[in-house]
């Protein structure tokens, strides 16, 4: 009677071999999917990029709008300006201290920020954001009267 | 009211506050943003292992597969083939209709009496239809958030943010300004899908019966994990540069925390370290056990192959032969009749 039992116990936890081969290959090939970022930056740190600002920007000291605004913001305020120049035609912008600025992302944004590659670009690629503005204005912003 | 769904409601809320009061008032960014994500990515794949090979232990006596359509049969009857698989690669393309496309959910129907006594089935889509949205819009989220994880970003995750982007939705007024950054419609449609299921659970009062906390609480979770992305993407807008500076980090093994990420953010990445860490242990181990049910892999071949029960204790036969080897002498004095003489 016991010797069953033993048998009996001892043989529940074998499986057939051809099903453990399929599920531990399954298995293995979920966790390397889970594991891809692990393995992909291959333990490289990569941090933030280091943001140039021109001669000019830096003079300025501050944005249409404080910096801390600016960086969560921009977009939704570009988005704003074309709205305001395109449906509405006003093109002044006046910030809540009193400042006023044309509306433009070519003639007023690129012309402090005249180095998008090492300015917008750099965290737009970074956190792999294509923003469809620079499909029309380029990086060098050319006057156009 | 129903304390089910009330005890999971109440189980999220505590969570929300943990995170968000860990951080902001105790500033256990520590905490929130490296130990605990690493513990549950570890509980997630130990679990997963455990659990799976705890399936792959488990002896299966019986073929089970369940038959939804003809049997192979008789050469001039036409077999449903992948509704009743025969063969190894039917099965295939079964486990592939079912992992994709949740074929066995579109077949649920719904009966009623109709005009007086007759028996209707009418299909009942709209589970289905929910369970797609869902998983779908959820296997996108993901996809996407590998933006974060990757540097440099690989172009095809970069195409799937482009498709999920695609439609230029955008509402520019006074009180409601969205529209840049890009509306994701699977954020959007994997908020309205866990919503739809949730309530699914509570108006059907069938399905309410049936419903336990733990059908209610990833509901919940997923909810809250998708209204915190949503709401750090469009309104609140967190700091993007400093959140992928802390996944890189995670990921890459040299965890940092930078500065002014905001607590959303801690409790976004809490609720989903909950979710991974609870997920082998619970109904969502689903994922793992649509490939192992033997009602869907295993092929429809009974009447063709013996299936063997791999723990049949071994029986001692004593064949008649023996019997008659054993007392052949005691029979023939007894005069009864031999095979052999």
């Amino acid at each position: 009677m016991s010797d069953k039992k033993i048998f009996l116990m001892k043989d529940k936890n074998i499986f057939l071999i051809k099903d453990k081969k399929y599920i531990i290959a399954g298995l293995v090939f979920f966790i390397a999917l889970f594991t891809f970022p692990f393995w992909y930056n291959s333990g490289k740190a990569a941090p933030g990029p280091e943001l140039k600002l021109t001669d000019k920007a830096k003079e300025a000291k501050e944005c249409v709008m404080p910096t801390a605004y600016m960086r969560a913001e921009h977009m939704q305020l570009l988005d704003i300006w074309r709205q305001s120049v395109v449906r509405n035609s006003d093109n002044i912008y006046v910030n809540p201290s009193g400042k006023a600025f044309t509306m433009s992302l070519s003639n007023t944004c690129l012309d402090c920020h005249s180095n998008k590659a090492e300015f917008c670009d750099k965290c737009h690629d970074y956190a792999s954001v294509r923003p469809y503005c620079f499909d029309c204005h380029i990086d060098k912003p050319k006057e156009i009267k | 009211m129903n304390l089910k769904y009330m005890y999971s409601l109440l189980a999220v809320i505590v969570l929300f506050l943990l995170a968000y009061l860990g951080v902001e008032a105790a500033g256990l960014e520590l905490l929130f943003g490296i130990v605990i994500p690493y513990v549950a990515v570890v509980a997630f794949i130990a679990g997963v292992v455990y659990r799976v090979m705890g399936w792959a232990r488990s002896a299966v006596p019986f073929p089970i597969p369940s038959t939804c359509g003809q049997q192979k049969s008789l050469p001039w009857i036409k077999p449903n083939k992948f509704d009743n698989p025969f063969t190894p690669g039917a099965v295939v393309v079964r486990m592939i209709l079912e992992v994709c496309c949740f074929r066995s959910l579109f077949r649920n129907t719904r009966n009623s009496i109709q005009e007086g006594s007759k028996l209707a089935f009418q299909l009942e889509i709209w589970l289905w239809l929910g369970a797609l949205a869902f998983h779908y819009a959820f296997l996108t989220v993901i996809v996407r958030h590998l933006r974060l994880f990757t540097e440099p970003v690989p172009a095809m995750i970069k195409m799937v943010e482009t498709v999920d982007s695609f439609f230029r939705l955008e509402v520019l007024s006074d009180v409601v300004r969205i529209g840049v950054p890009g509306i994701y419609i699977s954020g959007l449609v994997l908020l309205a899908a866990v919503t739809f299921l949730f309530i699914r659970r509570i108006v059907i009062p069938h399905v309410k019966y049936i419903s336990l906390p733990a059908d209610f609480f990833p509901l919940f979770l997923i909810f809250g994990i998708a209204f915190t992305g949503i709401l750090m993407r469009y309104f609140s807008k967190v700091n993007i540069r400093a959140a992928k500076e802390l996944a890189l980090g995670l990921v890459s093994f040299h965890p940092t925390i930078p500065q002014g990420i905001g607590p959303v953010f801690y409790v976004h990445l809490f609720f989903v370290c909950i979710l991974l860490a609870y997920f082998p242990f619970s109904k969502l181990m689903h994922m793992g056990g649509v490939f192992l049910s033997p009602t869907r892999n295993l092929p429809c071949n009974t009447r063709a192959v013996r299936h063997v029960n791999p723990w049949n204790y071994p029986v001692e036969v004593h064949t008649y032969e023996e019997y008659e080897e054993e007392f052949r002498e005691k029979m023939i004095e007894a005069g009864l009749p031999v095979e052999k003489e």
